[in-house]
């Protein structure tokens, strides 16, 4: 399929376009990831980038920052063809990317943080004055009421990112590209956001914004580009394109062709986990049940606490209130260990930072989490992991160039088939896969979908949290989703839709209020 | 240059692997230029003399392996070392009275110190681990409080061991067996438990996990506070050993003994390869490492080339090198 984009190409190109890209095309290692795409951001507008996991919008926003360089392609910056400096340094020309993952200097303040790397110096002395008086001018500009002194540890993750953005305006960026800025945001720091974008957007400010909330792209852009499989679809004005559109454009085939069939549950099944009102920090009185052979999804938005529940039954998260029964057996686990032993076992969305250790080959990632099968009195059976991991290579499909690979130069969707392997060695019979297909390519997705299925088929229980919702429709037999720490309804057979799960997230439809 | 030809690699393959085998050439290497300066060098006499000093860094730097691998440090090796002989010297001087010079007073001063040097690496572990502060500051502490303790123990000045016990203890560590002396084979049976709980055990795997990400250990069932504290008593262990085979040596303890261990430890662990921010480590290297910081001193014994004085440079030229060598990048090219 080429329907790349020469469509675009051969538009005219307007006086306004401030950053272009031309069939762009990037590659790690042998994996492609992006083929040809073009894409263009003109002062004063946000153009927005919508896309499923893995569809590229991430690289594509790196290469036009200059963090990624592409295999091909050519970027084009005030009309002129550009290579943009790496590591950042493409905001010295104005064009700045807010990581995700904010990057400020946590125990530094607001000033400090703000001209970071050009503080105002006399002689080498710094302009403390200068810099304080500045930054309660940006500040203001950006409407944000703190005070340049507060060290950036002490503020809400909102606050942070308005901080981003005032750095950012600080040094003249004349184009903001920005990864989900509303992922981790509230309803209400979300709208403080977009008053924000809209006043950039009037100052001229070329704003690119990638998000998976379709509503927001809908309310708060001029155009959309649309990417899948790391091809361009379209770039089309927002105004007119209605969400249907959008997300059939982002998924753009049948969702039956990447499940597989699930079958019935069965009713009288054991109950394999029982929870009752289980509290933590962030997490109220939560209750559900089980059973076995069952997949049971957990939707709700970043932050509901759908991850926190299942760390607190596996003893990663210290508990409040509340009982754990597994298979009729009642009991709370302080460690991994014994949930481990209970049978239960948590696969973490964290990859690279929870999941495996990144320096150390397939084998000992392996084995790490069931070692103790693997040792007698303390020794360890080189043998027998030997011939676990080449079942587990088979079982899963995990293809390495050799069997020596570190885990940090697999692909992705190896990495997970690998951290599926590890907590499988552990013989679960309740396992809880968190994001179980994040950032990986849609075959990997299948094949990741179908062991579960198969999982389910042989009576294991299975949990499967996930943030993209046709992942959690198409794969769970129940859907429960949480809001704000708690459940906020349990959705069967033909209720689980997208629209359902939605007025749950958002409060919408409340099944039973709490305290 | 006495060396060359022979190890140009052919064609094929021609990647040394640094990591892998770096403190073992760094190490003929010196050999060789020992014996080019003086053919001494190689004689019984100064191997045996080189392994015997190298056996108490040597010791503790496998406990430091452990300790270093699973992300921690440990900097009052050396004054806990010194507490030790303080504490067992006391101990077996009182003794004399009760049990005579017998060998019993001995074992019981040896075992009172094994025991003192797990506590003092539990005290360590158990600070890191549930009172949640850093190794460096918590080690750092320790390596005041036990620097002091064996100063107020010895009043400023030095603790002897009673003359009447010396003779009993001697041969600990000047006798041999089978031509090899006392604490070289301390130093060997080390060598070996240690190599094996790191690379054979679940134990050992452990701590490479905790080092190399402490969070993947926690999500992987594994008691990471549990692993860590037992490192640091494994630690106090091979200090404790160390210290029994070096007080017959000189008899005595004072605010001067072990001054600068703990740093000849990380260093031989880091000349040999381990990380030291963790998540690798490697016991044989370490025993390579401590071989080169002593033979490094060794050689300018043997030399008027470069004074005596210049020890300390030597040695931290090589560390150095060492971890430079380790850390470019030699994908590709061939040195030369």
């Amino acid at each position: 399929m080429d329907r790349g984009g020469s469509m675009l190409v051969e538009n005219p190109i307007a006086s306004d376009v401030l950053l272009r890209a031309e069939s762009l095309s990037k590659s790690f290692g042998t994996v492609p990831v992006l083929f040809s795409v073009s894409f263009d951001l003109k002062a004063g507008e946000v153009h927005a980038l919508i896309g499923e996991n893995g569809a590229g919008k991430s690289t594509l926003m790196k290469i036009m920052s200059g963090f990624h360089s592409p295999t091909s392609g050519r970027i084009f910056y005030n009309g002129e063809a550009v290579t943009l400096p790496p590591n950042g340094q493409a905001e010295a020309l104005g064009i700045v990317l807010i990581h995700q993952e904010l990057n400020l200097a946590e125990q530094m303040t607001v000033t400090e943080n703000i001209f970071l790397g050009r503080e105002i110096a006399k002689n080498g002395i710094l302009d403390k004055s200068a810099m304080h008086k500045r930054v309660v001018q940006i500040l203001d500009s950006v409407g944000l009421d703190i005070s340049p002194d507060t060290r950036i540890s002490q503020l809400s993750i909102a606050e942070k990112q308005m901080v981003e953005i005032a750095k950012a305006m600080s040094r003249n960026a004349r184009v903001l590209i920005m990864d989900e800025p509303t992922a981790v945001l509230t309803e209400a720091e979300t709208r403080i956001l977009f008053t924000q974008v809209d006043r950039l957007r009037k100052q001229g400010v070329a704003i690119m914004f990638v998000s998976h909330k379709l509503h927001e792209v809908s309310e708060i852009s001029d155009r959309v580009t649309i990417l899948r499989d790391g091809q361009w679809i379209a770039t089309r004005p927002t105004k007119g394109l209605a969400l249907d559109e959008m997300a059939r454009m982002m998924v753009g085939r049948e969702l039956s062709d990447l499940y597989p069939p699930i079958a019935e549950t069965d009713i009288d099944a054991d109950v394999a986990l029982r929870v009752d009102g289980l509290s933590t920090q962030n997490i109220h009185n939560v209750s559900f049940e089980l059973r076995s052979g069952e997949i049971l999804g957990f939707s709700g938005l970043v932050g509901s606490g759908r991850t926190e529940v299942f760390e607190a039954i596996c003893g990663l998260v210290p508990m409040r209130n509340g009982s754990i029964t597994t298979f009729g057996q009642s009991g709370r686990f302080a460690t991994v260990a014994q949930a481990r032993n209970a049978g239960i076992v948590y696969l973490t969305k964290d990859r690279k930072g929870k999941g495996l250790l990144l320096q150390e080959g397939m084998q000992t990632n392996l084995t790490l989490l069931a070692l103790p099968q693997f040792a007698k009195r303390l020794m360890l059976n080189k043998k027998q992991e030997e011939a676990a991991l080449a079942r587990a290579v088979r079982r899963f499909d995990i293809r390495a160039r050799d069997p020596n690979v570190l885990a940090k130069d697999m692909s992705g969707g190896n990495q997970q088939k690998l951290l599926l392997a590890k907590v499988m060695e552990a013989n679960p019979k309740i396992v809880i896969i968190d994001e179980p297909t994040r950032g990986i390519d849609v075959g990997t997705k299948q094949q990741i979908y179908h062991f579960i299925a198969a999982l389910a088929a042989e009576g294991v229980s299975i949990v499967v949290i996930s943030s993209e919702m046709p992942e959690v429709i198409g794969i769970s037999h129940r859907v429960i989703v949480m809001r704000d720490g708690q459940i906020a309804g349990t959705l069967t057979g033909d209720a689980i839709n997208e629209t359902q799960i939605v007025r749950y997230a958002a409060g919408l439809n409340e099944e039973k209020m709490h305290a | 240059m006495p060396d060359t030809a022979q190890t140009q690699p052919a064609s094929n393959k021609p990647k040394i692997d640094l990591k892998m085998y770096g403190p073992a050439i760094a190490l003929a290497l010196l050999c060789i230029l020992g014996f080019s300066l003086n053919t001494a060098f190689l004689s019984e006499g100064n191997i045996t003399n080189l392994l015997t000093r190298s056996a108490f860094i040597g010791i503790i730097a496998v406990g430091a392996t452990f300790v270093i691998t699973a992300g921690g440090i440990d900097l009052s090796v050396g004054s806990m070392a010194a507490a030790i002989a303080g504490v067992m010297i006391i101990l077996m001087n009182s003794l004399i009275d009760v049990l005579g010079t017998g060998t019993l007073t001995v074992v019981i001063g040896a075992t009172s110190a094994i025991i003192l040097g797990a506590l003092a690496g539990l005290a360590n572990g158990l600070l890191t681990t549930k009172g949640k502060i850093e190794a460096f500051i918590v080690t750092l502490g320790t390596m005041g409080i036990f620097r002091s303790l064996v100063t107020y123990f010895a009043d400023g000045g030095t603790l002897s061991l009673s003359f009447e016990i010396r003779g009993t203890y001697r041969p600990v560590y000047y006798e041999s067996i089978l031509g090899v002396p006392i604490p070289v084979w301390v130093f060997i049976m080390v060598a070996i438990s240690g190599w094996f709980l790191m690379n054979r055990t679940t134990f050992g795997r452990y701590c490479t996990a905790i080092g190399s990400n402490e969070h993947v250990a926690q999500y992987s069932a594994i008691n990471v506070n549990k692993i860590k504290t037992w490192t640091y008593v494994i630690q106090g262990l091979c200090v404790a050993l160390a210290t029994v085979i070096y007080v017959p040596r000189l008899g005595s303890a004072s605010s001067s003994t072990g001054v600068l261990w703990e740093l000849e430890a990380i260093a031989a662990v880091i000349i040999g390869g381990t990380v030291l921010k963790g998540g690798y480590g490697r016991i044989g290297g370490t025993i390579l490492g401590a071989l080169i910081l002593t033979t490094i001193g060794n050689i300018l014994n043997f030399t008027d080339l470069v004074s005596n004085y210049l020890n300390g440079t030597m040695q931290g030229l090589i560390i150095i090198v060492a971890v430079w060598l380790q850390r470019a990048d030699w994908g590709g090219k061939s040195k030369t």
